[in-house]
């Protein structure tokens, strides 16, 4: 509130009085918050013409006035929340739960579900229908079962069950989610939120009455839908996007999986582990685009190259047509540079795993000057929402999906946090190069900061210089007492400062290993630090202490990448 | 068989000397060329032949079968030193420098990078001086020749007269090229597992006519092409399992004398359970824990059997007509079509589709007629048949055997006049059919009639389905095979 007084009386200067503005969207939002508050109504109509004339591109300061209206006329709160966060995803939990810690008044408006896409079509179902296929693996994985000394008879699943699964774990979570927010006093208001100015939103359900509500700050987080590149027809049954496949209403003998980034990835070791066999259409030059190279090319040869799977790359499916009429799923490919026909291929089924796209449509956008790059909110690197005009619009952030800095349900919540922080007053922004990542294939993949080509090419730019160190599960005790022996871990990091730069693991468990490298980053821990720090054994993490331990700080030798060569 | 063993034997021929000598010669990288063998129609020169080395492939792991070149460090016409790194190989676990053990000079790469080699495939010959290079050119390009006809049917066979059935390696494209008569270019589709089993065995894809859906080719055409059992899918989707309870009809209409799954019968041995087995008896247990019931009813079977023969030519059997029966029935009364699976709920099912218990060798399956309440009956016999056919075949899918929301049981060939079946568990009912008997009864004026009849008992789960849902389903059924011109429709 100390913040809130003095930007009012900033605001308030007759110097500011006379900059003039054109948004008038602004304007508009004033007079949606009049139908609400009545007792307030002059105030607000009249600091409503105040702030048509007290635009302050850059600076967050506008957004005051009501604050200032409020406190003038005697009245605690005009608002009637401190923040409101539309769309209950993970990023808007993450940020409401931190609100309610910081003291701030809150709710939360949802127009499907509590918990968004990752509790419900995302991250959440497709755990529990990869813990069934790695399971599948191991029981089906006689050899090493064999080495083991372990006799499983034969392994089988019953696909509904899995399907239940799956499901079951989707409701407890939101349930969970619902919970936490209820138990800590989060208003949920259900209903679409569509923006009616930087501080109002109205929200209701079709065939209701739309309510509308105000607060000091909003913060968009509506996150993503799957994206379907032109040309592909969904069907739902044949033809679908990890939406339907969660579900996993059928098993095809043979899917086609478009796009080899984590989504299709994790699929593919869902399919192949319950008995379809996969192709992989990948427009890039090569297979899991995004990954470190290095990891990419070990990730392939222990996830795609032994299992049932193909792939064809550098090619787009321009046109997929579900089965129909006694005929299976028709798959047209074209060369993605050149755009030549690359022929036709027939599969059971298509999971169109291209990415995901910006939810914001009908999020009232164009009441506050806000215009989208291909459906993404413009933010600053602290959230905040940018306007046509290139201008800060106050009082609106964004985080998650919908800005498209780092489309990961953890990021999101980051953000959020980090927006509550500004909100509270401290000056908060997200490191978003310590934002871990995972895939959580069989075995993992996981990963922070820079790939190793980033990293050179980040270090041509600045002038310094970049080092290597890779330790290979192959040497943990653990990971051998587990027979997984397959796996990498790779660090890049300055040889001069010991900054940890990246770190990919592929290996047994990379997703619960890769914290101690994001948690270095973040903190700004050098390797000369963390090395000393001490890890149990035997653990899977001494993966990572080997890691750090074998990294060459302060010495001029540099670290020979290549593997040694082999006479044979 | 005769011309599989030429073909064998012909493969045999012409894989080079370089490869059949690598076998020997896995790990050592190098060795001095061997001189071809005679009816191989190679330049050779005796004196040389010490002076141009191979490099091959090398096993970089345990489980390596096959490289691939990452590069060459070297280009053609290098000079390379003992230890030198010449080529990076990509195995299934890692990248690797490769390095020589002579100097030398590298005169021909034989496989180029992003090319696969198998361990122990010359992949690069090294010439001692530059003499040599052109020779080891020539030896290149000849086995390049060679090996690249190996599957074109077009080369004769060198050796004619066949000698000792070699001991055919995998390599045989074994079976017999069908003349490509399509007009066109033939579209060859195979799923990813079956392009892969066919570079494993080294079958020629082009080959292969595909037995799968949509004609496509799947790992287990591959298999056969390369003469390996197939080996069950690895993953089959399990339940409801692939077998059923119950008696059972012999695969078709195989005569009732054939059965022969008692003839293994060793007295005083004990014989462990199949896959098969060991899965028909989980279910035969779990079905202990659904409460059944049955109810009888006895069909007149003339009409029935007058239809039988008027459509028998036409291909249709016995099971078709009584799948369809049972399907149009189920159409009305979707209760008997649906399953409990949560002790909770009905699951309506949203298609009909009949399994049909078929005795196996040592077990027994259960083809399923998918919407048979759909499909006409020429095409369910038709389907029939091809159940039947990849049954024995071992070749049914996942979907060919567990997606069955009705069970039919026929043991009528034997002359079995009444039995019943035990519930297979995910599904609510089951029906065993007896054998049609012609019987005195009373007509409907009262007079003593001849007719045939026969006797069906269903076995229901009777936590969703109950006594009179059972009756009025068996009044439909009855009714319909009693009046059957709606089969044909």
């Amino acid at each position: 509130m100390e913040t809130a007084s003095f930007q009012a009386s900033f605001l308030l200067s007759p110097a500011h009085r006379s900059s003039v503005s054109t948004a008038t969207p602004h304007g508009l939002a004033f007079c949606g918050l009049h139908k609400n508050l009545l007792s307030v109504k002059t105030t607000c109509a009249k600091v409503g013409s105040h702030s048509l004339t007290t635009q302050n591109p850059g600076k967050s300061s506008s957004w005051r006035v009501m604050a200032s209206g409020s406190s003038n006329n005697g009245t605690p709160s005009s608002f009637d929340y401190d923040v409101i966060i539309i769309g209950a995803g993970v990023g808007g939990h993450g940020a409401a739960l931190h609100a309610v810690e910081k003291g701030l008044k809150t709710a939360i408006i949802e127009g499907d579900v509590v918990g968004g896409t990752c509790v419900n079509r995302g991250c959440v179902p497709s755990k529990a229908l990869l813990a069934v296929s790695g399971r599948m693996r191991e029981l089906q994985d006689e050899h090493h079962l064999k080495a083991l000394g372990i006799k499983v008879a034969e392994a089988g699943y019953e696909r509904q069950a899995v399907a239940d699964h799956a499901n079951n774990l989707a409701l407890r979570i939101r349930g969970n989610l619902t919970n936490s927010m209820k138990a800590l006093g989060v208003d949920i208001l259900t209903g679409v939120g569509t923006l009616l100015g930087p501080q109002t939103v109205k929200y209701g359900k079709v065939g209701f009455t739309d309510k509308t509500v105000t607060a000091k700050n909003i913060i968009i987080a509506t996150g993503s839908v799957p994206f379907v590149p032109p040309g592909i027809e969904i069907d739902g049954k044949t033809v679908f996007t990890s939406d339907h496949a969660l579900k996993l209403e059928w098993v095809p003998d043979w899917i086609a999986i478009v796009g080899s980034g984590y989504i299709g990835l994790e699929f593919s070791d869902v399919y192949t582990a319950l008995g379809s066999e996969v192709t992989f259409i990948e427009a890039l030059d090569t297979l899991m685009p995004g990954f470190d190279p290095e990891i990419t090319k070990l990730a392939q040869r222990v996830l795609i190259n032994t299992r049932k799977i193909d792939y064809h790359i550098g090619v787009l499916a321009k046109k997929i047509t579900p089965a129909k009429d006694g005929k299976p799923v028709q798959i047209e490919l074209v060369d993605t540079k050149t755009k030549e026909p690359k022929g036709t291929l027939e599969v059971d089924a298509a999971l169109i795993a291209t990415g995901r796209a910006p939810f914001t449509k009908g999020l009232g956008l164009e009441n506050v000057n806000v215009v989208t790059q291909r459906g993404f909110i413009s933010v600053d690197d602290r959230m905040r929402v940018i306007d046509a005009n290139g201008e800060l619009v106050p009082s609106l952030f964004c985080i998650g999906d919908a800005n498209g800095k780092m489309m990961l349900a953890h990021a999101a919540s980051a953000q959020g946090i980090s927006v509550i922080e500004q909100i509270s007053g401290s000056d908060n922004v997200l490191n978003h190069l310590s934002v871990p990542a995972a895939c959580f294939t069989h075995p993992e993949i996981s990963m922070v900061g820079l790939t190793e080509p980033q990293a050179r090419q980040k270090a041509e730019e600045e002038g310094f210089e970049v080092s290597v160190a890779k330790t290979s599960f192959k040497a943990n005790t653990k990971a051998l007492a587990e027979n997984e022996g397959e796996g990498l871990a790779k660090l890049i990091y300055r040889p001069d400062t010991g900054e940890v730069l990246g770190v990919h693991i592929f290996g047994l468990h990379a997703a619960d290993l890769i914290h101690e490298a994001s948690n270095a980053i973040a903190m700004g821990t050098s390797i000369q630090e963390i090395k000393f720090a001490v890890h149990a054994h035997p653990t899977l993490s001494e993966v990572l202490d080997e890691l750090f331990k074998s990294a060459k700080v302060g010495e001029h030798s540099p670290v020979s990448v290549k593997a040694e060569p082999v006479a044979v | 068989m005769q011309l599989l063993q030429e073909k064998g034997c012909f493969a045999c021929d012409l894989s080079s000397p370089l490869q059949q000598r690598a076998q020997g010669a896995r790990n050592a990288l190098s060795s001095p060329s061997a001189p071809p063998p005679s009816h191989l129609r190679m330049p050779s020169k005796p004196h040389v032949e010490a002076r141009v080395r191979e490099i091959f492939m090398p096993a970089l792991s345990s489980t390596m079968t096959e490289g691939k070149i990452v590069s060459w460090s070297k280009s053609e016409g290098d000079k390379l030193s003992k230890g030198e790194s010449v080529v990076v190989v990509e195995s299934d676990k890692a990248d690797m420098d490769v390095e020589t053990f002579y100097d030398g000079i590298l005169a021909a790469i034989m496989v180029g990078e992003g090319e696969v080699a198998p361990v122990g495939a010359a992949i690069a010959l090294l010439a001692e001086t530059e003499d040599e290079i052109a020779e080891a050119k020539s030896k290149a390009a000849a086995s390049a020749t060679s090996s690249s006809a190996s599957p074109a049917p077009a080369v004769e066979p060198v050796a004619p007269i066949t000698p000792t059935p070699a001991p055919a390696p995998p390599s045989a494209s074994s079976v017999p090229p069908p003349a490509p008569i399509d007009d066109g270019p033939r579209r060859t589709i195979a799923t990813p597992y079956a392009k892969k089993l066919a570079k494993q065995y080294k079958v020629n894809i082009d080959t292969i006519v595909g037995s799968g859906p949509y004609g496509r080719i799947t790992a287990t055409d591959i298999e056969t092409a390369a003469g390996k059992t197939p080996a069950p899918k690895p993953q089959p989707a399990a339940t409801p399992a692939p077998v059923v309870a119950a008696p059972v009809a012999p695969a078709a209409s195989k005569p009732a004398s054939q059965t022969s799954t008692t003839a293994t019968a060793v007295p005083g041995t004990v014989v462990p359970f199949t896959t098969m087995q060991g899965a028909v008896s989980r279910n035969m247990v779990e079905s202990l824990s659904v409460p059944t019931f049955r109810v009888g009813y006895t069909i007149c079977t003339d009409a029935l059997d007058a239809l039988y023969k008027k459509v028998k030519s036409k291909g249709v059997t016995m099971t078709a007509l009584l799948a369809k029966a049972v399907a149009l029935a189920l159409a009305q009364h979707p209760v008997v079509n649906a399953g409990c699976k949560d002790g909770k709920s009905f699951t309506y099912n949203s298609d009909i589709n009949i399994a049909v218990a078929v005795a196996m060798d040592g077990g027994l399956l259960t083809p399923v007629l998918q919407n048979a309440d759909k499909v006409d009956l020429y095409a369910l016999s038709a389907k029939w048949k091809e159940l039947v056919d990849k049954a024995r075949a071992k070749q049914l899918q996942p979907h060919e055997y567990n997606s069955g929301t009705f069970t039919l049981s026929n043991l009528g060939m034997f002359g079995v006049d009444r039995f019943d079946a035990i519930l297979p568990p995910g599904t609510g009912a089951i029906m065993a059919v007896g054998a049609s008997q012609k019987k005195v009864v009373a007509t409907a004026n009262g007079m003593l009639g001849v007719k045939s009849q026969m006797q069906v008992n269903v076995t229901a789960d009777h936590r969703i389905i109950y006594g009179a849902d059972l009756a009025a389903f068996l009044q439909t059924f009855a009714k319909i095979l009693e009046n059957p011109d709606d089969l044909t429709l």
